[in-house]
């Protein structure tokens, strides 16, 4: 750790703990878990800071308990926490349907592994669609916050607090195994809340009030169509919260749109390339819900092509499709279950700048 | 009502617990929720826990415990009353909390949260309704369907070689270290009602005194599902029923195990 001049503070850290620390910073005193790799270290550094903090960890026997043990938790009114992998994630997605449909605020992290079924431990970026579009029953939204560095792994575990909160609604993010067990040094921000603490709607036993519950069932006629578009403006409202990072746009003639570790391993080769004056830039959506669609659409407007990166075989290529109607523009290169090289990346542009130089006449 | 009988009577002997709601239930003829509920909230009376307490409801003829019940309640998936409990526990361990569940909700679906909630001794209190059917859903089969016993999903009967034993649910608690308090009652009869009663206090009383997790199954009854007249059904858990699940307390701890 060091104490420079200017009186910033950063901490060497792996991108998991960066969650825990900015967990806690946000005020998060409960944390629920199951050991699944490559997200160990969450729950491990939170069993060991939570405790003498006066918080609460427990680890539960398995992911159907501990997103059960989050709905109880949330229903107390009180900031909570998981993290898990993709096969826990996917035996969690009960859990959430029923958070959504109750209107409760968590926060869930997918240190995402390969996939499907056991899959393997290598990083991946597979659990997009699942995520994105919720893998649970009924039809329901949440913010999906994909970082890419470790700073980010602890800023955006500060916002999905603050997201979950003020829509009442679990808050996702989206990391992977490099994300999570990258270190490099972040600077931890103080946590400065957007949303006010006080919950009426927790249940806290009814002393001076009539009796409230909490509950995502409703027989009478209409009332669950009416819950559905309720639900439905929220997550319209949501879409006020689209976040993203235009990396190198200035004249860009070939826009990346890539996510987390993609994103990461991108702007490596971006930089390579805008040193031999290739016009590539890229368009990195952070909320991948709500997905920034029309900064892409504007993006694809402007270029040449859009390359979508992604740690799969194409997955939010299909949000991309869906935000432009320039479907001749949009190129693929995917790697499931590996992290693509700044090289192989490097390549790929390269090989669309002569595209476009022989389309165009130009010279380059 | 209540200004009549004062004038009528010399003094009050009997009246709806506080913590009813008072309004008519959804519960068929011959059902025994409407017992459970009104012995539940004559015990969260006597202990003062109205104001206290957070229920939990399962899925089940059991979920709209929060139209009946005058407390805080949280619905919890299938099955996963305890572990939703556990979360409302840890999070406020100064209030009372409970779970009500049905013998398909606790005793299928969510077998491994209640064991687990059991065996960490989580300060819940379990009510557990034994009907040996899925009531809600029509009559299907349930762990806890006798043997021979016609379900929506047994039509020839249950039969061992194809579903297994009816599951002894108060028993496989019992064995578990983390559990402070678990019984077996019936409410056919008013002594059993009385019983009843007693049990659910001492399951109380062991949540208040930080013991563990404490249980009740109460043999309930289906008449609808069953295909029985009320009277008929009643008969039925004081014979075959009580027969195969007796009745009993099987573990009453003493001590708590940090003191």
């Amino acid at each position: 750790m060091t104490h420079p001049p200017t009186g910033i503070r950063r901490e060497l850290m792996k991108g998991n703990e960066a969650v825990c620390v900015g967990a806690i910073a946000a005020g998060c005193r409960f944390y629920y878990g199951y050991p699944i790799t490559p997200q160990n270290d969450i729950p491990e550094y939170m069993s060991a800071h939570l405790p003498p903090i006066g918080g609460m960890f427990l680890q539960a026997e398995s992911e159907i308990a501990t997103i059960n043990f989050l709905l109880g938790t949330s229903a107390s009114g009180k900031r909570v926490m998981t993290s898990s992998s993709g096969p826990g994630i996917s035996l969690m997605q009960e859990g959430l349907s029923y958070m959504a449909g109750s209107e409760l605020p968590a926060v869930i992290v997918n240190i995402s592994r390969s996939g499907p079924g056991l899959g393997g431990i290598a990083p991946s970026q597979g659990d997009y669609l699942q995520a994105v579009k919720c893998g649970g029953h009924g039809g329901y939204r949440m913010p999906v916050l994909a970082p890419h560095s470790v700073q980010e792994m602890y800023s955006l575990t500060m916002l999905a607090f603050d997201l979950a909160d003020k829509y009442r609604n679990p808050a996702m993010i989206l990391g992977d195994a490099i994300i999570g067990q990258m270190k490099e040094p972040f600077v931890p921000e103080p946590y400065l809340s957007t949303v006010p603490a006080e919950k009426p709607w927790a249940l806290t036993g009814c002393a001076g009030r009539p009796r409230q519950y909490v509950k995502s069932l409703y027989l009478a006629e209409n009332e669950i169509e009416a819950h559905n578009w309720k639900l439905h403006r929220k997550y319209r409202r949501m879409e006020g919260e689209v976040r993203f990072e235009p990396y190198h746009m200035d004249g860009a003639r070939i826009v990346i749109v890539a996510f987390g570790t993609s994103a990461r391993v991108s702007k490596t080769a971006i930089q390579w390339a805008r040193q031999e004056g290739s016009p590539v830039g890229m368009l990195r959506p952070i909320t991948l819900f709500p997905f920034p669609s029309r900064a892409v659409d504007e993006a694809a407007e402007r270029a040449d092509v859009v390359l979508v990166i992604e740690m799969n075989t194409g997955q939010m290529l299909e949000d991309v499709r869906m935000s432009t109607r320039h479907h001749d523009k949009i190129r693929f290169l995917g790697k499931p279950c590996a992290m693509p090289t700044p090289e192989e990346i490097h390549q790929e542009i390269r090989r669309l700048a002569g595209e476009i130089a022989v389309k165009t006449g130009g010279v380059r | 009502m209540k200004g009549e009988t004062k004038g009528t009577f010399p003094r009050l002997v009997f009246k709806r617990p506080e913590s009813l709601v008072d309004v008519r239930t959804h519960f068929c003829p011959g059902c025994h929720h409407g017992i459970a509920h009104r012995i539940l909230a004559e015990t969260i009376d006597h202990f003062h826990l109205r104001e206290n307490t957070i229920g939990v409801a399962c899925v089940g003829c059991s979920v709209f415990l929060y139209d009946y019940i005058d407390v805080d309640v949280v619905e919890a998936p299938h099955g996963r009353a305890p572990a939703v409990a556990t979360g409302v526990k840890r999070a406020q361990p100064d209030r009372f909390v409970f779970t009500y569940q049905g013998d398909g909700d606790l005793a299928a679906i969510g077998t491994s949260e209640v064991i687990h909630a059991a065996n960490r001794g989580e300060n819940i209190t379990v009510l557990f309704v034994n009907n040996t059917t899925y009531g809600m859903t029509g009559g299907q089969m349930a762990p806890t369907t006798m043997l021979g016993q016609k379900t929506a999903t047994s039509p020839y009967g249950r039969e061992f070689r194809n579903d297994g034993y009816p599951i002894r649910m108060a028993e496989l608690v019992a064995t578990l270290e983390g559990t402070a308090y678990s019984a077996r009652v019936a409410t056919s009869t008013p002594a059993q009602i009385r019983q009843a009663k007693e049990a659910l206090k001492k399951a109380f009383g062991m949540q208040i005194r930080e013991m563990g997790l404490s249980l009740v199954e109460f043999l309930s009854t289906c008449p609808t599902n069953w295909g029985m007249k009320p009277l008929d059904a009643q008969k039925r858990v004081l014979g075959e029923m009580s027969e195969y699940f007796p009745l009993g307390v099987y573990k009453e701890r003493k001590q708590a195990d940090f003191v």
